[in-house]
Order: structure tokens, then C-alpha cells, then sequence
């Protein structure tokens, strides 16, 4: 369907932009940080040998004009290097393709909690406006928007790990039991849990906030008066019309925030020892290893455009007026 | 049903099929008012229309969402009375049994038939809908009943058009979208809620004309809301006028048209723009004031995620004069043009080419800072007066903003503008308070304090008086008048009201699609009018054969 | 109007309690070192001990610091980042969105693209790095939480400009021939300034989130105790002091909710009229 492609196209073009800017930013950042280009990029001063700093100097020609060090920072990549972390002595894009499969499972599991689940209860809160429903969800969401992600793990991790022992608290699997096939899916799911629900809490209470309002707005306009003249029932007006576009804004702002979804990964993961980026990232931030957080940086920048192109089909799909073509 | 009473009937008369008795609709405890309707009955009989008509807050609306049982819960509810359909007490049924009447023996349509429609579904399946929910029909005659609806309402190849969302239609063809879904089930009732408000007056025509002969086809019942006396001259059987909630008068239209017998009526009727050409002439010789010549602007719109990129060009070399004391009207329908030349002259935008002559200076020649001597001469009234006044200042300093900002010393402007408050019929105390406290008629009394402040030779008032009630229109067009006469200004007046245009300007200008089609002497235009769209646009006015037969008292004897 | 304002503020029992929740945070901030004069970073007593015992309120942590005087003293660090990098965040939100809304065209076009750019990014991410490459400081700090919380707002002020300039007021303002920097400082911005209030008030909360959520990963100003600080290094020792952990988070969580509150209910206050229904 070329209408569609012509849309994806756009995107992957917009993307491409938005990747060179990371880049650029990334570039700044280690030319604005204190010191010596060379050692911000090996890593804390003084952790990495003198030959290394060296090399890294020739190899990004640190002694050019900047804009050619732009260039051949650039170059290198383009060809998918992103540096090398001395501390753990491999290649940083190594690392973070080995960690990316984890964060990838857990930020898409919480999303599509925090959608389903929040749209689902905004639309029973806006159903219930002024009842007890409503207050229970409304109390509830502002909570749930109020907690430190991290202390919402810790205190799961308290409740239900250390005191109910009912889920594990740490890891991806059970280390060494051997699992397979059925019983290593529910092993992981059981690692899944807490993550995914502590993840998914926080913007599970921002989509219902949002899906409350925006329900209620629907509900005042004109065309659910037609539908109501028409005789449809309260039950089938909520579900032809009041859904459908009521969802649309929540999509569009899902989408923005997708980049907060992930960085919120980051403090669930290192609470949860979830061997994805944010664990990584807690290491690196730990070590200092700067091109590390940089490759970070740029690989969750190119998860939250996949986010973005995501959400926009969802848009497409859900609102006939989107002309694809721009 | 036990709890619905029948009405004792006199033998031999069919019951009629609404009866609207005692019905009291009370507003919220904050309200300015206990009730939003008081005592309301009137009943209405197969095979008429019934007008019900009023101003904005006479409650008009209100009975009519009563009906439906479409009343914005919690704010409004029934406390007193029936609404008794076939003899059967509504108020009184439960919830389902209202649903199976609603869109089945009652339907309603509305007044904005841009959002009436659900954006996201097909207008065929927001058809077929109606019939899902009322009827058994299979999938294949539910498809032949849309596509019949859409045929009957006069849209254009209904088997596709049944299969296009509503942004692809206009406002006129969403309204008819409507009527074909209020008209699937051939219900007895039709409740049509100022259903040609939004529209162009061409467009009015058509609908006015649907709904009546449909009415007449069927011998269905119509009950019609509208502010608009033509639009009751026009479509009415009998007609019940409104006001603050209660029937002031009710009877058949004839009459309450010809021979009012409320005091309300009469002063409503008289109010109404006469639309009779002034017989004052002015002289047009010597040199124009203003001048455009050439004048065009293409619009390009869109590349956001709704609406597609679209250039649309108005102001198709248009020109035009406006000498002093002159009083030129610019009429035509929404889109035709006629504001954008009106910002174009007082420079809120930038023409793509021509020439706008002040006084022998072209306008479009100067840069900001030369352009600035200028806005003292050429001031606006806005048309939306909840819009054009700043909501954090007060009035004076609304009125006293121009001169300030051309170096008046402040207490001198304020001590203006509280003399120009009373130049234009209001207190002088009202320089202290914020607009918030005023209506929309005293707003647009300080809208045009604002512009006389600058001591303007050229008045453009683009749409003064459309968002206004009838009565208010009246005076605001009688102050303008007024005090264009005493201080000898020249106006530009646009307008889609063809009735207002000829009742003020001296000269008229008919717009459409960008252009001129017709200019000259109002009496001319109005009187003899030369261009195919001036004659249709003058055909469309709502209620000319009443305006003709019945000269209003409020105009001068002819 | 101002007194209207007040009172359907004071109505809002939500926005009432949040507003005390603050102004007990904030007497807090304040007389820290009347409440606990010493050090908060001073062993004072045991460590490991629960709440309730050798004096301490909410026990003691690992080094035997008093719970209770670092959730006191902490608020200082919170409350000092979350104003002032809101402080920055709105000035270059407003500028960049007023600008964009109301010159618009190409000027604005960019601005926008870089204010997308802005919020498409992963924003927590880029604070870790600029934190950790600058090494955290209450400068470093609060300069990155403003640069990635600016954004939003600019795209809020920008859609409010841009609407309020097609207003017929401001319009009025431009015929009156006013210039364009009184129009924008004296019609427009009064105009939407409840708006930026409300994300301000918003904004502040999420600030104060940012801040412990660094902390919490050991990127808080070294020499300022602060909660999140307390909560990461306490949760080592989770399974046995749960206190050291949970009374801090508790301390973000009610005066994030707080500031929430306060939001909600100037939103309320500043648009009556999306709680009424229009009636016909």
C-alpha cells in the first residue's frame, strides 16, 4: 500500500534527523566536558593506560579542526562503531546490542500495560464521574504519579519478594535451575512481574489521567448527542463513539513520552538487576565510562523513534483524516 | 404503561401528536435564574411545522432536548409537567422505553453539522446505525435504506458517498447527512434545533427547502427552533415565540406574524433589518479615500496531521472605492473573501499583490514603521465581542490602548476615553470595569469607542452585529449609524446579512469566490441586480415575500 | 475576579491539602537546622536502628545517621532544585514558545523542530550523561533537569500565543499600532499565564522526581543529603531495614503529590468553565 510506505518513509527520514542531532549532541558533550577530549572518552581519568588515550587521540584525530573530528566521528558511526569501554575491554555497540533484547521486552511489555491498562480505567473513571469508582481510580492514579518509579520497585521487591515471597526480585531467570520450554517462559514471566508492573504503574496512572479528561470531553460533544437522539444505548455509545476518539490524544502523547518510558527503564532495571541498558547504565554511571552512557544515549534514542513510528500507525489506523502523505 | 395518563379527548377530535403541558426544566442552584423553561405547553399536530422562536436564553432549545430526553444531566432536569407523545407521558417512561422513540417516532437535528457527525465512522454506517439499533433489517437492506436516505436528502452518488467520513463533506452536505439519519426510520416527529444557523444563506435555501417538502411528502411533524423571523416566514404553519424561559405568544403564523399580539413579538418583529436600500445618496465625486485596486492574497493552509496542503485565492483583483462619508458595503457568503480584503487594508495582512491607495498612498508600499502613521486613520470593529476586548484590562484602557500607544499622555487618554464611552451610549463609570461585566451588545459599544479613540477617517466593521440578538443588532447598527453621520466617516461594512448591507451602505460590493461579481449603489444592486449570484443570494434571503408584505413599523413609512 | 479565584481554590479540598503538604515541606526546609542543629551526615546513634529506638524517629541507617534529620535536611535539596531549574525551564520555555507563536514562520518552524527534537529524546538518559560527564553538582544538576524540562512548556506557550494571536483583541492591539513586544508582554502573556502556572506547579514535581532519581543512582550533589540519596543507598540493605528505604521515599511521594495537588486545583480555579456544561 504505497500511501503507507510513503508515510513510513517520511518517518525513517525524520528519524535519521533526529539521530544525527544525538550524535552531534553526543559529539558536544564530550568536547564540553572538563578535560581532555581523549580521556572523557576513555573513561575516568586516570582508569584508562596512557597508550590507550593515545590510540583513541590518532584513531578520532583529536589534534584536527573540530569539524573534521566531527566528520570522523560521524564516519565511525555510521560504520556502527561506537566506541570501545576500556573497562570492560570490548566494543561498546557489542554491549549494548547484548543488553538491548531485555530492555526492548520489558519497555514494550510496560507500555502496552500502561495503554491497555490505563485507557481502560480512565474510560471506567469518566464512566463513573462523581461515584466511587471514580474517586478510587482518580486517588489511586495520583498516587501511583506522585512515587519515585525506583522506591515503587523497592517496595514491591519488600512486599512481595522478601516478606509474601511469592515472585523473585532480581534477574531475568533463575540462574542454574535449567529450565525449558514452558517452564522457562513462566520462569522468566515470573522475573517479568515486578518490573514490567513497577514500569508500567507510573505511566498507566498518566494515561488514565489523561484518558479521564479526555473521555469526558468526548462525551460533551456534539456527536454522542447524535448517537444518544438516535436511541443507541449508554453501553454502545461509549464503545462506537466515545472510545475511539477519545483514545487518539492519549496515542499522541504516548508517543512523546515514549522516551521517558525508556529512561524510566533505567532506574527499574537497576533495581531489579534486569540485564538490559539500564543495568549497563548504572554500571557505567558507576565507572564513569563515558562512551558507554553515550552509547546508551543514542541506542535508547533510536528505541523511542521506534516507539514514535509505532504509536503514529496506531494513529493512522484509528483516525481516517491523517493524510499520510505529509 | 399504567403511570401515563390519556387525556380526555372532545369525541371525534384526533389527540394531537406532542403535547407539551406546564413543563418546568430547573437550572442549576447557581444559575441566574430558578428555571431554564417555566409552565411551557404547546402541542404539535401531524402534518405541520411548528416554530418555536426566540432569543439566545429564551429556553427555546431546552423543551426541545426535554423531549428527547437529551437534557445535560446533572445540570438540567424536568421538576414540573408532561411532554405527552400520542397521549403517553415521556417524562415519565423509563429509559428504555425512551431510547426505542428517540432517532425511531422522534428524531432531532442540530444546529453545527460540522461536529454532529462522528469524525472517525463512515456517514453511512452512522446511517445504518439508526436502523441497527430500531429495526430487523439484514445487513443488504439496511445498505439499500442508506443509500435510499442519501438519495432523498439530494446528496450526490449516495453508493459512494455512503462510504466517505465527514471531513470529505460540507457543512451544507453533513446537514443533509443528518436529515437522511434522522429520517431513516420515517419518524413522526422531526425536532430540528436551529438546523441552518451555521450555514451559508444559499445553503439555508436548500435545506429549508428539504425539510419542507420532505415535511409535506411524509406529513410529518416538524418542530422548528430558530432565532430568525425570515426562516419562520419562510417554513412555519403556527409559531410560538419564547422569552425568558415562557410562551409569550402562540398562533398560527399568519397571524402572529402580521398582527403580533405580545408586545415582545412586535418589538422582536420590528427590530429585524428592514433590508430597504437607504434613500440618503452621497455623493461619490471628488477623490476616494481609499482606494483597491488589484488587491489578491493565495492562502496555502495545512501540513499538519488533519488537513491536507491547499491553496485557496481570494481577493481575485479586486477593486474597490470608498469615498468620505461613504458607507460601502462588502457582502458574500463564508469564504468568498470579503475579511481577508478588510485585514488586507488595515495591514493585519500582507496581500500578494495590488495596490491599496489611502488617500493617493499605497499602503502595501510601505514597510512597518511607514505604515504606522496610517493605523490612526483606518481602525476595525471586530466581529465577535467576547473576543476582541482583553479580558485582563479594563475598558478605559482598552479604549485609551491606540492613543498611548501614539504618545498620548495616559491620564489624557484615559479622561478620552471615558467621554467616548458616552459618545457611544454607555456610563462613563464602565471605564473601570473589566468586559466580563458587559453583554455582547455593550462590548461591541466599546468595541467601537476603541476604534473612534484613534479619530479614524475609515471605519471597518467586519461583521459587527452577526453574533448578536436580533434587538441588539438593531440598536448597535443605530448607533453606527449615527455616529458615522456625525463624524462624517467613512465605512467599510462587511457582511453576510444581506438585510443589514442594504439597510447601512450606501454602496455594495457582492463577493464571491474572491471576487467582485457585482458593484454599485445599494439601491441598484438590491433593486436590479445584474449578476446570476446577487439574484441568487437575494432569493435566498429567509422570508422576503413576508418582509415585503409586512413593512416593519421600525422603519420609515414608504 | 482575583477573589473568585481564590475562593474556587480554596473549595478544591484536594488543592487545600496539597497546599498545606507544601507549607509544611517548605517550614521544614526552613528550620532544618532548628529541628536537627547537627549534621545530617553525623553518626548519631547506633546503626541498624528500627524506628522509635535510642531517640530517632524513623531509626538510624548504616552509619548510624538519624533518618529523621536527613528526610529534614533533605528537603532543602529538593525543594531548592525542583524551583530553580523550574525557574530556568519556564524562562527558556516561554521565550522559545512566545517567540515561535508568535513570529511563527520559518523562525518558528525551527524553534519548533528543535522543541520536538527536545521531547522526542530519551530526557532522563541525556540528564544521566550531562550529570555524569560534568560530574554532579547542584549546578551541573539543575542546569540538566531545565534542559530537558523545557520543552513541553515551550510547545504549551506557543499553542496558546499562536491562538491568542488570531484573538480579536490582539488584533484590535495591532490596528491600535502597538508594538510587537508590548502586544506580546501586555496581551498575550497575561493571557496564558495560568497555563504556565499550572505547569509550572507540575513541572516543580517532576524537577524534584528528576533530582531523587539521580541521586538515587549515586549522581546527587555529593556534599547535600537528599532523599534519593538515602533511598539508593539504602536499598542494599532492604531485606533487612526496610525504614532506611521507605520513609524517604515517603517524603518524595507526599510532596510530589502535594505540588500535584496544587496543580490540579489552579487548574480548576484558572478554567471554571470546563467544569460547567453549556446549555442551550
Amino acid at each position: 500500500m504505497p500511501p503507507m510506505l510513503q508515510f513510513l518513509l517520511s518517518r525513517l527520514v525524520k528519524a535519521v534527523l533526529v539521530l544525527g542531532v544525538v550524535v552531534i549532541l553526543n559529539f558536544l558533550l564530550i568536547h564540553a566536558a572538563p578535560g581532555d577530549p581523549a580521556t572523557v572518552m576513555a573513561g575516568e581519568a586516570g582508569a584508562a593506560d596512557q597508550a590507550f588515550v593515545d590510540q583513541l587521540r590518532t584513531q578520532f584525530g583529536l589534534d584536527q579542526p573540530l569539524y573534521v573530528q566531527l566528520g570522523t566521528y560521524v564516519g565511525h558511526i555510521v560504520q556502527g562503531d561506537l566506541g570501545f569501554s576500556f573497562r570492560q575491554q570490548r566494543p561498546v555497540a557489542d554491549l549494548l546490542l547484548e543488553r538491548l533484547p531485555a530492555t526492548v521486552v520489558l519497555t514494550l511489555s510496560a507500555f502496552v500495560l500502561a495503554l491497555v491498562g490505563g485507557v481502560a480505567l480512565g474510560l471506567l473513571a469518566a464512566l463513573n464521574v462523581g461515584k466511587w469508582a471514580d474517586s478510587a481510580i482518580t486517588v489511586v492514579a495520583l498516587l501511583s504519579y506522585a512515587t519515585p518509579i525506583y522506591w515503587v520497585g523497592l517496595m514491591l521487591v519488600l512486599v512481595f519478594s522478601v516478606n509474601l515471597g511469592w515472585l523473585p526480585a532480581f534477574g531475568y531467570e533463575t540462574i542454574g535451575a535449567g529450565y525449558s520450554g514452558v517452564e522457562k517462559l513462566a520462569d522468566i514471566g515470573s522475573h517479568m512481574f515486578l518490573p514490567v508492573v513497577t514500569l508500567g504503574l507510573f505511566y498507566m496512572a498518566v494515561y488514565t489521567r489523561m484518558m479521564r479528561a479526555s473521555a469526558l470531553e468526548v462525551a460533551s460533544m456534539d456527536f454522542v448527542k447524535t448517537a444518544r437522539a438516535k436511541g443507541q444505548t449508554e453501553w454502545n455509545i461509549v464503545t462506537r463513539h466515545v472510545l475511539r476518539n477519545a483514545i487518539l490524544p492519549i496515542l499522541t502523547v504516548a508517543g512523546i513520552q515514549a522516551g521517558q518510558l525508556i529512561g524510566g527503564s533505567i532506574l527499574v532495571e537497576s533495581v531489579f538487576a534486569w540485564p538490559g541498558l539500564g543495568r549497563l547504565t548504572f554500571d557505567a554511571v558507576l565507572q564513569r565510562d563515558y562512551q558507554v552512557l553515550l552509547g546508551v544515549f543514542f541506542v535508547t534514542s533510536v528505541l523511542v523513534i521506534a516507539f514514535n513510528i509505532l504509536t503514529d500507525l496506531l494513529y493512522v489506523l484509528i483516525d481516517p483524516r491523517v493524510e499520510i502523505t505529509t | 404503561m399504567p403511570q401515563t395518563e390519556t387525556e380526555t379527548q372532545a369525541p371525534g377530535v384526533a389527540p394531537p401528536l406532542l403535547e407539551i403541558k406546564n413543563l418546568t426544566v430547573a437550572l442549576p442552584d447557581e444559575a441566574e435564574r430558578p428555571f431554564a423553561v417555566e409552565k411551557v405547553r404547546y402541542t404539535l399536530n401531524p402534518d405541520e411545522i411548528l416554530c418555536v422562536v426566540g432569543e439566545s436564553g429564551s429556553g427555546k432549545s431546552v423543551t426541545a432536548h426535554a423531549i428527547m430526553g437529551l437534557l445535560p444531566k446533572p445540570d438540567l432536569r424536568i421538576a414540573a409537567g408532561r411532554i405527552l407523545y400520542r397521549g403517553q407521558n415521556i417524562v415519565a417512561m423509563s429509559e428504555a422505553e425512551q431510547r426505542a422513540l428517540r432517532g425511531h417516532r422522534i428524531a432531532m437535528i442540530f444546529q453545527e453539522p460540522m461536529t454532529a457527525l462522528n469524525p472517525l465512522m463512515r456517514v453511512g454506517d452512522q446511517i445504518e446505525e439508526a436502523l441497527i439499533i430500531h429495526t430487523d433489517l439484514d445487513r443488504k437492506a439496511r445498505k439499500a435504506r442508506v443509500v435510499e436516505m442519501l438519495d432523498a436528502v439530494g446528496l450526490p452518488s449516495p453508493e459512494t458517498l455512503r462510504k466517505s467520513y465527514p471531513f470529505r463533506l460540507s457543512g451544507g452536505q453533513r446537514q443533509r447527512v443528518m436529515i437522511a439519519m434522522a429520517l431513516a426510520l420515517k419518524p413522526d416527529i422531526l425536532i430540528a434545533d436551529e438546523p441552518t444557523t451555521a450555514l451559508d444563506v444559499t445553503t439555508q435555501k436548500q435545506i429549508l427547502d428539504l425539510i419542507k417538502t420532505i415535511q409535506r411528502e411524509h406529513k410529518m411533524a416538524v418542530l422548528f427552533i430558530t432565532h430568525d423571523f425570515g426562516v419562520v416566514a419562510e417554513i412555519a404553519d403556527r409559531v410560538a415565540v419564547m422569552r425568558h424561559g415562557r410562551v409569550v405568544e402562540l398562533g398560527p403564523a399568519q397571524e402572529v406574524l402580521t398582527a403580533p399580539k405580545a408586545e415582545y413579538t412586535r418589538a422582536l418583529i420590528d427590530s429585524l433589518p428592514h433590508g430597504r436600500p437607504t434613500d440618503a445618496t452621497v455623493a461619490r465625486g471628488g477623490p476616494a479615500l481609499l482606494a483597491a485596486e488589484g488587491v489578491t492574497k493565495v492562502y496555502r493552509s495545512g501540513g499538519t496531521r488533519v488537513s491536507k496542503r491547499t491553496e485557496l485565492v481570494v481577493s481575485d483583483n479586486i477593486y474597490l472605492t470608498i469615498h468620505p462619508g461613504e458607507t460601502v458595503g462588502l457582502v458574500g457568503e463564508s469564504g468568498s473573501g470579503k475579511s481577508t480584503l478588510a485585514r488586507a487594508i488595515v495591514g493585519l495582512l500582507k496581500p500578494d499583490g495590488g495596490r491599496i491607495l489611502f488617500q493617493g498612498t499605497d499602503l502595501l508600499s510601505l514597510d512597518r514603521a511607514g505604515f504606522r502613521p496610517f493605523r490612526r486613520h483606518v481602525q476595525m470593529v471586530f466581529q465577535d465581542p467576547y473576543a476582541s476586548l482583553n479580558p485582563r484590562h479594563k475598558v478605559a484602557e482598552i479604549i485609551a490602548q491606540g492613543p498611548i500607544a501614539f504618545g498620548t499622555p495616559r491620564a489624557e487618554a484615559l479622561a478620552r476615553a471615558r467621554e467616548l464611552l458616552g459618545v457611544v451610549g454607555l456610563d462613563a463609570s464602565a471605564g473601570g470595569r473589566y468586559p466580563h461585566e458587559f453583554s455582547g451588545g455593550q462590548r461591541q459599544r466599546i468595541s467601537i469607542a476603541r476604534a473612534l479613540a484613534m479619530e479614524p477617517q475609515l471605519l471597518i466593521a467586519d461583521e459587527p452585529v452577526s453574533a448578536l440578538d436580533a434587538s441588539v443588532q438593531a440598536q448597535v447598527l443605530d448607533l453606527l449609524a449615527d455616529i458615522k453621520a456625525k463624524l462624517n466617516l467613512a465605512m467599510l461594512f462587511i457582511t453576510h446579512d444581506l438585510r443589514v448591507a442594504a439597510q447601512i451602505c450606501d454602496t455594495v460590493g457582492v463577493m464571491q469566490h474572491g471576487r467582485i461579481v457585482e458593484y454599485g449603489a445599494a439601491t441598484e444592486v438590491f433593486g436590479h441586480p445584474t449578476d446570476p449570484y446577487t439574484r441568487a443570494l437575494l432569493d435566498a434571503i429567509p422570508g422576503q415575500a413576508w418582509h415585503a408584505s409586512h413593512p416593519p413599523s421600525g422603519g420609515p413609512p414608504s | 475576579m482575583t477573589r473568585d479565584f481564590l475562593l474556587a481554590f480554596a473549595r478544591n479540598k484536594g488543592a487545600v491539602i496539597g497546599l498545606a503538604i507544601v507549607a509544611v515541606i517548605i517550614l521544614m526546609a526552613v528550620f532544618a537546622d532548628v529541628l536537627y542543629p547537627q549534621d545530617p551526615w553525623d553518626m548519631v546513634g547506633l546503626p541498624f536502628a528500627p524506628p522509635m529506638t535510642d531517640g530517632m524517629l524513623m531509626g538510624s541507617d548504616m552509619l548510624g545517621r538519624d533518618i529523621a534529620a536527613g528526610i529534614v535536611h533533605g528537603a532543602r535539596v529538593s525543594l531548592l532544585i525542583g524551583l530553580t531549574s523550574t525557574l530556568a525551564a519556564v524562562f527558556i520555555g516561554v521565550l522559545i514558545g512566545a517567540i515561535a507563536g508568535y513570529y511563527g514562520g520559518w523562525l518558528g518552524d525551527l524553534l519548533m523542530r528543535f522543541t520536538e527534537l527536545f521531547q522526542t529524546i530519551p530526557n532522563f538518559v541525556l540528564v544521566v550523561v550531562i550529570v555524569a560527564i560534568f560530574t554532579p553538582s547542584l549546578t551541573s544538576i539543575v542546569t540538566a533537569i531545565a534542559l530537558v524540562s523545557w520543552a513541553p512548556l515551550a510547545r504549551l506557550v506557543r499553542g496558546e500565543v499562536l491562538s491568542l494571536r488570531s484573538r480579536e483583541f490582539v488584533q484590535a492591539a495591532v490596528t491600535c499600532g502597538q508594538s510587537n513586544g508590548t502586544i506580546i508582554v501586555k496581551q498575550i502573556l497575561p493571557n496564558c499565564l495560568s497555563p504556565i502556572i499550572v505547569s509550572a506547579s507540575l513541572m516543580v514535581a517532576t524537577a524534584i522526581l528528576l533530582e531523587s532519581s539521580l541521586s538515587f543512582l549515586g549522581l546527587g550533589d555529593p556534599n547535600a543529603m537528599s532523599w534519593g540519596f538515602m533511598v539508593g543507598s539504602a536499598r542494599t540493605v532492604l531485606r533487612q531495614a526496610w525504614w532506611m528505604s521507605f520513609f524517604p521515599g515517603v517524603a518524595i511521594l507526599v510532596t510530589v503529590l502535594g505540588l500535584n495537588l496544587i496543580g490540579e486545583g489552579l487548574n480548576d480555579a484558572f478554567n471554571p468553565r470546563l467544569r460547567r456544561k453549556r446549555t442551550a
